[in-house]
């Protein structure tokens, strides 16, 4: 090994240094740096087109849930299925080194699927989100998906990206070569020309995990087709298997080459996240209050309520019951019901209906009960 | 695919304003209130069904 000591770095042609160093450690550019992948290991900001990648946030607190419908645990994370109570979906702390949490889909049963059954899980990316990927456009850029993934079985699994319309599949699939041992996958796919791919608020790209499909769910592996596909042709099949375990979690999506998973601070993946989310559960008299009300007659009150950030589309309101939301004042409110109204993406009217109200009186509104709570959603 | 089981809709009227404000939804056994906004999943999921002939959404009660 040897050092070359020098102060400027200088091609034949250039008028003057291109790089310039100095005693205390520094390098000066005069030109831009192509071609970096990582800096300090990785971080270089907004790479990741997937929100909770880590499985960091999860609001709602579930538990674990029997997938019986669409329903979204983790945030911004929904499992689907065509056969209910065949998995169960929940928020885990099994993890791989540099994580704390992943998302965890467990058999309930050795199912057999039929030719028309998926069941899988994913997330939908706004298309705000996933516009600078250029899909639908001669100027497409190609793509690689990673994530950190532990099963109790091994093989060939599968996934699909797909457009909103659900006309344009990439089938993908990936191998888990050791059972209940994290490995980290990658999954490189050059970008689509053709196809409608959304830029607006709506779904820009479904990325999906597939946990057992049937053959008219399936496709080929490795190539755009237009059709609509969850998974890849002879993938293992999850559910297939009782009691088999699927953890994921460090799922990446990025334009260009592979980087290692950006990180992200709490904060910043959560107010992504209550961008399409956003549940305020009562744990305490400290973070009970939601806002001042009026008096409407002697049966409502009306308060109005702001988001902690503009959501993607205006929400749809519901509580854990309807004498949930009470409103005090010297005389207190006797509330027996709670619903929004002039609902826009920023902000809304909360009403709050009973009796032994007052017109015009200034009440107190909050959350009733310990654990108790409102949520707006407005996911994709 | 989004899959919901919407067993109820009905109109709800803005005590402000008297006119339909949101829909009262019953969806996957929870009550909600639903925004007029096509953006909206439930909203889409309401009108796909009453498009397919599977929902009607009742008047608002005065």
């Amino acid at each position: 090994m040897s050092t070359l000591k020098v102060t400027n770095l200088q091609h034949p042609s250039a008028a003057s240094a291109n790089v310039t160093l100095d005693s205390s450690g520094n390098a000066a550019f005069s030109g831009g740096i192509t071609g970096v992948t990582s800096v300090n290991g990785g971080q270089l900001g907004a790479r990741n087109a997937i929100i909770n990648g880590a499985m960091n946030v999860n609001q709602r607190q579930l538990g674990t849930q029997t997938v019986n419908s669409t329903i979204y645990t983790t945030d911004r994370w929904q499992a689907n299925q065509t056969a209910a109570g065949k998995y169960s979906v929940g928020n885990s702390t099994t993890a791989p080194s540099g994580f704390t949490n992943s998302f965890l889909a467990t058999s309930l049963s050795a199912y057999s699927v039929s030719s028309t059954d998926i069941f899988f899980f994913q997330q939908n990316i706004e298309g705000y989100n996933s516009s600078h990927f250029g899909w639908g456009t001669s100027d497409a850029k190609s793509v690689v998906l990673s994530f950190y993934v532990r099963s109790s079985l091994t093989g060939t699994f599968g996934g699909c990206l797909a457009n909103s319309a659900h006309n344009r599949s990439y089938p993908f699939s990936y191998t888990i070569s050791s059972a209940d041992t994290w490995e980290r996958v990658s999954v490189a796919i050059a970008g689509d020309t053709t196809g409608t791919w959304l830029t607006t608020n709506g779904i820009g790209i479904q990325v999906i995990f597939g946990l057992g499909g049937g053959s008219t769910r399936s496709g080929t592996a490795g190539s755009w087709q237009a059709s609509t596909l969850y998974t890849a042709t002879g993938a293992v099949s999850l559910v297939g298997t009782s009691g088999a375990t699927f953890y994921i979690t460090g799922v990446q999506l990025e334009a260009g080459q592979l980087t290692p998973f950006e990180h992200e601070n709490y904060t910043t993946t959560l107010q992504k996240c209550l961008r399409y989310f956003w549940r305020k559960t009562r744990v305490s008299n400290q973070n009970s209050y939601l806002s001042l009300g009026q008096g409407i007659g002697t049966t409502e009150v009306l308060a109005t309520l702001s988001y902690p950030v503009p959501m993607r589309a205006a929400p749809t309101y519901s509580s854990s019951g309807s004498t949930h939301v009470a409103a005090h004042a010297s005389t207190d409110f006797t509330q027996s019901g709670n619903s929004v109204s002039n609902t826009g993406v920023d902000s809304t009217g909360l009403n709050i209906t009973g009796s032994t109200g007052a017109a015009d009186r200034c009440y107190r509104v909050f959350i009733f009960g310990n654990d108790n709570y409102i949520q707006f959603d407005s996911e994709l | 695919m989004d899959e919901m089981q919407i067993t109820s809709a009905q109109y709800v009227l803005s005590s402000l304003t008297g006119q339909n404000d949101h829909i009262k939804a019953t969806i996957d056994g929870v009550e909600m209130s639903v925004p007029f906004d096509p953006a909206n999943r439930h909203y889409a999921a309401i009108m796909q069904a009453v498009a397919d002939g599977q929902l009607t959404i009742q008047e608002a009660s005065e």
